[in-house]
């Protein structure tokens, strides 16, 4: 596989199908794992960072179930190219940063995606769409399973998996369901819930994770507590949590239908119409009328296009998918420019 | 006494290491140990929100012996991890055992792992674990100044390591 093959099929996570996925955008767990007789990453030397990259290597080559996987050496990618990765979602933004004996492991399905030298040895990533925690959880667990039978991973009957950082000791496990929640958001209800999310020990960050504003109503929603509860406790608190708002959103948006439902349809059609005409458009301005967009196909009023087209634009308007579809660098208002021509060819 | 680094200014200083086993001190003027610190501060970025976390978790009068502790496999000590948030390696967990117990609790609310555990806990796993305790077991004999005790238990570490490598 190559980098390049990527851009011509939307990303997993962004199929638009799956349970619940007129709310849920995508269920993604990660487990952070570590090799004893290493140092953590940020602390490894060269030759310690590269023995662990081959022996990580040798094991996805030799596994029947790694066997669909390409490795992709950071070094050997481009800048764009590294946050093409980013923009779908297969790699973080700090891993992209710097290139020392980093590989990102990628199944061809773009389901699984493993991380080689990230502020742990091993970041392990599996996304699906709409809301599926355990089904998951039953594919990463595999995954984990077999790596474990490979290695040795740091562990302690006391703490459990050892981490570079004492906030994923335990489990290592971080689970995230992004949910789109454009009704909550219109009623100015959005705080509350968020309030309540974090108070039960959930945290909720923007669209690219750690950091990242929420943009275009979309939120990740993760488990904070990593250690002192079996996986399944983890994730069947998230999976309670997800279900409330879920049912928040919706009953929301019923209540917008039928007291205003010339407002939504306003906003509705306006973005649709912003998207089909416009000459030059941000990515902020985009993500925004997405949202609106892909509101109007969840409840039935726009039926031209479907989720999956919502989201395949979603993601090819991205800066580094328009630089691939260019073959070139852009530059921000280049870019702008493109991103509108591509709306515009597809919304016709 | 004078400096191990510059070898001209007074050592104020005290460190204490143990690397492989062997217990070995540090000396430093005050430069000096203020330029080791501030390279380490380069080398790993600002302090974030954990290292800020884990300042009050323990009493003042530990301070003092915290700031001595170091990891023997990877040199991190526990004043780097209070800079960085971040540990140098799995046998920082053991070393530092009895400060990050408290900052674990604050974090996850418990100190007790429940979830799934790797399928390998091999032999040699296991041999490693009782390395590990007794790494501990030195640090604290170190600590309480018993070298008697201090040397019989790095013996028993050097013969655990040989085994190992075979
Ligand atoms: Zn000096
Ligand atoms: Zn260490």
């Amino acid at each position: 596989m190559k980098i390049n093959n990527l851009i011509n099929h939307t990303t997993e996570w962004l199929r638009g199908t799956g349970p619940n996925s007129d709310v849920v955008i995508s269920t993604r767990i990660r487990l952070a794992r570590n090799l004893t007789g290493f140092p953590f990453p940020h602390k490894a030397g060269k030759i310690q960072s590269g023995e662990i990259l081959k022996t990580i290597k040798t094991i996805v080559s030799s596994v029947d179930l790694l066997k669909k996987t390409t490795v992709f050496a950071l070094s050997e990618l481009s800048g764009i190219d590294r946050q093409f990765l980013v923009e779908r979602h297969l790699m973080s933004l700090e891993f992209a940063r710097a290139s020392n004996n980093k590989a990102i492991i990628i199944d061809d399905e773009e389901i699984l995606a493993i991380m080689v030298n990230e502020e742990d040895h091993l970041r392990i990533q599996v996304v699906q769409s709409g809301f599926n925690l355990f089904e998951v959880f039953n594919i990463i667990n595999k995954v984990d399973d077999i790596l474990s039978q490979e290695v040795n991973f740091a562990f302690l009957p006391d703490w459990g998996y050892l981490t570079t950082c004492p906030t994923n000791t335990g489990t290592g496990m971080r689970a995230s369901v992004m949910l789109h929640l454009p009704a909550l958001v219109m009623s100015n209800s959005i705080n509350r819930i968020l309030e309540a999310i974090a108070k039960l020990s959930f945290t909720t960050r923007g669209l690219y994770g750690e950091g990242t504003k929420a943009h275009g109503n979309f939120f990740q929603v993760s488990n904070q507590v990593s250690l002192g509860h079996t996986e399944e406790e983890i994730l069947q608190n998230l999976n309670g949590l997800i279900r409330q708002v879920i049912g928040q959103e919706k009953s929301m948006r019923e209540v917008l239908l039928s007291r205003n439902h010339a407002f939504l349809e306003d906003r509705i059609w306006r973005a649709f119409g912003i998207l089909k005409s416009a000459h030059l458009i941000s990515s902020e301005e985009l993500i925004e009328l997405l949202s609106m967009v892909r509101l109007g196909v969840d409840l039935g009023m726009i039926k031209e296009i479907n989720a999956r087209t919502v989201n395949e634009l979603f993601l090819i308007t991205q800066p580094a998918h328009l630089q691939k579809i260019e073959e070139k660098k852009l530059s921000a208002r280049e870019r702008d420019l493109k991103r509108a021509e591509v709306l515009r060819q597809k919304l016709q | 006494m004078l400096c191990d680094l510059c070898g001209k200014n007074q050592a104020t200083v005290h460190l204490t290491e143990i690397v492989d086993g062997a217990i070995s001190e540090l000396h430093l003027c005050e430069g000096c140990a203020h330029k080791k610190s501030t390279e380490m501060e380069q080398q790993f970025g600002l302090a974030d929100l954990l290292a800020g976390l884990a300042q009050f978790t323990e009493k003042p009068d530990e301070e003092k012996l915290g700031a001595q502790l170091k990891c023997p496999k990877c040199g991190f000590s526990y004043q780097d991890f209070k800079k960085i948030g971040r540990l140098g390696c799995p046998q920082c967990y053991i070393i530092f055992k009895r400060y990050l117990n408290p900052l674990l609790k604050r974090i996850h609310g418990s100190t007790q792992h429940r979830g799934k555990v790797p399928l390998k806990v091999s032999g040699r796993g296991k041999k490693k674990a009782g390395l590990l305790e007794l790494r501990l077991r030195l640090q604290k004999a170190i600590e309480e100044e018993a070298f008697e005790e201090a040397a019989q238990l790095r013996d028993q570490i050097k013969r655990l390591e040989k085994n190992e490598n075979k």
